[in-house]
């Protein structure tokens, strides 16, 4: 699964996108759960999570062939 | 050039009209963020804009559609620039029009409110001494619900 990142979560992973290994499906917190774990430079950094374009809670369910986006707190305007 | 747009150009703001401009409206209100090259005495040199293009555009839209519910008859049209920006350019504009003036006002006050909450848009300050990604963390977690009436 390759999971978008931007802004300052870009700038810490060092590139664009995230590579996650997952098994057909998994759920908003576990993808948080595991992106804390193998990625301990994110600790600290808050982010909701965007399925094919859209913001998605915890409970949700992504599958392997969705869009996946970090989105950290926004500052448009 | 799109009703609800990111683009990397100076915006011209005059050409958003066409997308709020029709034989029912009397009144556009028309709102331009600025970069702003004082914050609290402290010196921007100039801010970097960037976005996660295709659905920051789709939450522009959706914000014209939560407008559209909460004042009918309002038309909504939003471009944001993203890349490096200097100070007094335009970051943002936000055209609302209305029948009469009063909800073109209240949608365009709201616009910017929703703009800055749900429009995934980063802005990084880049001052004299050091730089930062600007956000505001409050509330912002994924077991938190988000505001879906639109849908």
């Amino acid at each position: 699964m390759k999971i978008k990142v931007f802004a300052g979560i870009k700038e810490k992973i060092g590139d664009d996108h995230i590579e996650l290994q997952v098994q057909d499906t998994i759920t908003v917190k576990e993808l948080k759960d595991r992106l804390y774990i193998d990625y301990p430079e994110l600790d600290g950094e808050v982010f909701q999570v965007a399925v094919n374009e859209s913001f998605e809670t915890d409970d949700s369910v992504i599958k392997e062939t969705d869009i996946v986006a970090l989105i950290p707190p926004v500052s448009g305007g | 050039m799109k009703q609800f747009e990111i683009v990397t150009e100076p915006i011209d703001i005059v050409k958003y009209q066409q997308y709020v401009l029709d034989e029912h409206q009397g009144g556009v209100v028309t709102f331009t963020g600025h970069v702003r090259e004082w914050t609290q005495g402290t010196r921007t040199v100039y801010l970097e804009y960037e976005a996660y293009i295709p659905m920051a555009e789709k939450m522009l839209a959706q914000i014209a559609d939560e407008i559209s519910e909460k004042w009918p008859g309002v038309k909504t049209s939003i471009a944001h620039r993203i890349g490096k920006l200097d100070a007094t350019e335009i970051a943002v504009v936000i055209l609302t029009s209305a029948p009469h003036r009063h909800n073109a006002y209240r949608a365009n006050m709201y616009a910017v409110d929703r703009l800055k909450e749900i429009v995934p848009i980063w802005k990084k300050e880049i001052w004299e001494d050091g730089e930062e990604w600007i956000g505001d963390s409050r509330h912002y977690h994924s077991s938190v619900e988000v505001d879906r009436s639109e849908n």
